[in-house]
């Protein structure tokens, strides 16, 4: 699905992300955990394509393509989601024009037919279920006034209608509540297929209860300083990062 | 901010074209005699001969405004010409009758006058350089008993109503643009709904200056008799030429008791080009009067035009009057605009409310000025004011001018005022989703503008909208 080899990526003069390689099979879940400014974030920008972020050596390659020549548009419309970590207001822009002019800018560059509002009621009333929103979310402004447990439940709604196939979620559990945190859950397990894949940026090992990952890695200042099962999440809860720090750095 | 949304703002002017036809028209300059000529050619009464004197005399003793913060090259009176007429414009038995240039003309700007082809339920008034050049729907509205013609036509026909309205809201002394529209107008559209009627279709207008250095000084009036409601929307182009033109016109509207007028413009002139050379040069003076609970209620979508100076007021004269303005004015490249309202509150229980968008581009100038005036008689009298301005790039500017003056102590007037940027990170975010950055730019400024599209007759909502979309494309910077 993914394959990230030696990504180096900076903002200005300074680097941030220092060599990363990732490799991701479809069907696979992926967690990266990591200290506060480790680069988790800047790698999930980095992969949807922020123009904030220089590249400046390393390469991504994504079913096969070159990911990092891709405009972000057309990154999305080959089936990449990048759920923010802070998600964009739009004010004035209802939820349902938003993501129907995105779903239909998708189906178009799949070469398949657009939906009309009434055919796009149906497909989202149905995706709606499944992250337990309620429909007069649709009418409110893109994430305009959203509470943060909303901005994040919302962020999971897009991901829902949009069917990536290479989704990436950047702390959607942090700021939720026990109840929303399984729904949005729930919601990725339903999702979760043969056919797709998942990186998923946590700082808690809460999250990865619900979502099992295939593969846990921790980022430590712009590197993948270990990488384990999900057993690794459940030592890194008792041990902190310190130790990985500490200790030799460990093949992916 | 990244180039990519700079290339989003500069798209071509599509109504930029002329049509090579010929006119009749004076030479340049300005006097006594040219007052005289226009008069003649249209063949008015002495009344209103008297009244084009009347009004040049007083401009000749008035001076140029310089208060708005725009600014231009000094404006040469002399040699503008200010009648310019097709010449097979004679009254028309029919609009096939039209010169079939002109008829291309508007086809190619999307205004078909052919009544059956055209959008149900809109009659529109053309007007090409000084005349209006057809009128649709006219005997349909008849049967109603409203009277929808060009302004010419109306003071020959309906001079008793033109006598008693012309100037009873914008007085000919009013302001030196008010003034010189006064003296030489040439045409325009008169509107008159009887008592209780509600006109049964949009009424609209488009405007249309083809000839080169001529100014255009239309007069719009519309009355509104007791009861009666009205919705008319006005729209304008112009061709793309080096040189600025003059466009000086005069809106007055009159809504007597419980009548309800609601006026939609849509004003596309050629802004000039991305140096800033030619362009409209908009001065325009647009007020309305609103008797015992009437509402008059402005709607203008201001994305054209190189200057564009215009205030359109309302003077809440009667008891439990309402006046509205909702506003979304665009200036890219070298544009300048300073526009807002003026609301006076007269009567008891009045209520206005001024719903301002500005969104400034390039290096683009816009001023919100707004006047909310309540006089000692106005009890509770009531305004809510909301001004929203919006930067793309770093070279533009956006300014407000807030001025309130209360007299009456138990009035309540509010102000809201925001300014925001359109940010690299909105833009991102659309396109993680999979839209164009183009796409991206004008959803996020017509969510800006939501509250005044709303405002618009349905047919022209989505014009409107898409006009935005245009006048931004390439505009960040
Ligand atoms: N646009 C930017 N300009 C300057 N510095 C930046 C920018 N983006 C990220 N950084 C810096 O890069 C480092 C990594 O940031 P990043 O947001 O990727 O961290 P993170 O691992 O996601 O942290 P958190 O767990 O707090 O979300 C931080 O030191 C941050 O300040
Ligand atoms: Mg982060």
């Amino acid at each position: 699905m993914i394959h990230i080899s030696e990504l180096h990526a900076s903002v200005g003069e300074k680097e941030i992300l220092k060599g990363i390689s990732l490799e991701i099979a479809a069907g696979e879940i992926h967690a990266i955990m990591g200290p506060n400014g480790s680069g988790k974030s800047t790698l999930a920008q980095v992969l949807a394509g922020h123009p904030g972020y220089e590249v400046t050596a390393g390469t991504v390659t994504y079913n096969g393509q070159d990911l990092l020549a891709m405009d972000p548009e057309e990154r999305a419309q080959a089936g990449v989601f990048l759920a923010f970590q802070y998600p964009v207001e739009i004010p004035g822009v209802s939820n349902a024009y938003f993501l129907r002019s995105a779903y239909n800018e998708i189906r178009k560059a799949r070469g398949e037919a657009e939906a009309d509002p009434l055919e796009f009621l149906d497909i989202v009333s149905e995706r709606l279920k499944l992250v337990d929103l309620d429909e007069a979310m649709l009418n409110r402004s893109v994430n305009a006034g959203f509470s943060g447990g909303e901005k994040k439940r919302n962020e999971i709604l897009q991901l829902a209608v949009l069917d990536p196939r290479f989704a990436i979620l950047d702390e959607t559990d942090s700021g939720l509540d026990i109840d929303a945190l399984r729904i949005v859950a729930d919601g990725v397990n339903r999702l979760r297929r043969k056919d797709n894949a998942f990186l998923v940026v946590t700082h808690y090992q809460r999250l990865l209860n619900y979502i099992v990952p295939d593969r846990v890695h921790v980022l430590v200042d712009g590197r993948i300083a270990r990488s384990g099962g999900k057993e690794l999440a459940l030592e890194l809860e008792e041990r902190g990062y310190d130790w990985v720090t500490a200790e030799p750095v460990a093949g992916v | 901010m990244s180039s990519e949304i700079e290339l989003l703002v500069n798209k071509d002017y599509q109504y930029g074209f002329s049509t090579d036809i010929e006119a009749d028209a004076l030479p340049p300059g300005l006097n006594e005699g040219v007052v005289r000529a226009i008069s003649e050619r249209k063949r008015e009464p002495e009344w209103m001969l008297e009244w084009r004197l009347k009004a040049f005399r007083r401009w000749q003793q008035m001076t140029e405004p310089h208060w708005s913060n725009v600014n231009y090259p000094a404006i040469d009176y002399q040699a503008i010409s200010y009648y310019s007429a097709p010449r097979t414009a004679k009254p028309l038995g029919s609009l096939d009758e039209l010169d079939p240039k002109i008829r291309d003309t508007y086809d190619r700007l999307g205004i078909p006058l052919h009544e059956q082809k055209l959008l149900a339920g809109v009659a529109v008034d053309a007007v090409f350089d000084s005349v209006s050049v057809g009128t649709t729907y006219k005997e349909e509205l008849r049967k109603h008993g409203v009277i929808f013609c060009s302004f010419g036509e109306a003071v020959q026909e309906h001079p008793e109503l033109v006598r008693r309205y012309l100037g009873s809201v914008v007085p000919y002394s009013d302001n030196f643009f008010a003034a010189l529209n006064s003296a030489v107008f040439s045409d325009g559209s008169f509107v008159y709904v009887p008592k209780g009627v509600r006109c049964p279709m949009e009424l609209s207008t488009y405007f249309r200056i083809n000839a080169a250095d001529t100014g255009q000084f239309e007069r719009t009036l519309i009355v509104a008799d007791e009861g009666a409601y009205v919705s008319y929307l006005e729209g304008c182009t112009a061709p793309k030429r080096s040189t600025n033109q003059l466009h000086a016109a005069v809106v007055e509207l009159v809504a007597l008791d419980r009548a309800t007028v609601k006026y939609s413009t849509v004003q596309n002139w050629y802004a000039g080009d991305e140096e800033g050379r030619g362009g409209i040069f908009n001065f325009v003076t647009k007020r309305g009067k609103a008797f015992a609970g009437s509402k008059i209620s402005w709607t203008q979508v201001e994305t054209g035009s190189a200057i564009t100076w215009k205030y359109p007021s309302v003077i809440l004269q009667g008891d439990h009057a309402t006046g509205e303005f909702y506003s979304v004015a665009v200036v890219n490249n070298h544009q300048q605009a300073d526009t807002g309202t003026k609301m006076i509150h007269v009567g008891r229980n009045t209520k206005s409310t001024i719903v301002s968008k500005g969104i400034s581009a390039g290096r683009g100038n816009n001023s919100y000025r707004g006047q909310v005036k309540v006089l000692p008689k106005a009890a509770n009298a009531r305004n809510y004011t909301q001004c929203d301005s919006m930067l793309i790039g770093n070279r533009c500017g956006a300014h407000t001018f807030p001025y309130v003056e209360v007299q009456n102590n138990t009035a309540i007037v509010e102000h809201e005022a925001s300014t925001s940027k359109i940010g690299e990170d909105q833009i991102f975010y659309c396109k993680a989703r999979g839209l164009s950055g183009e796409q991206a730019v004008s959803m996020i400024v017509s969510g800006f503008c939501r509250e005044v599209f709303k405002e618009l007759p349905m047919e022209f909502a989505l014009e409107a909208q898409q006009l935005l979309g245009i006048t931004l494309e390439g505009s960040v910077g």
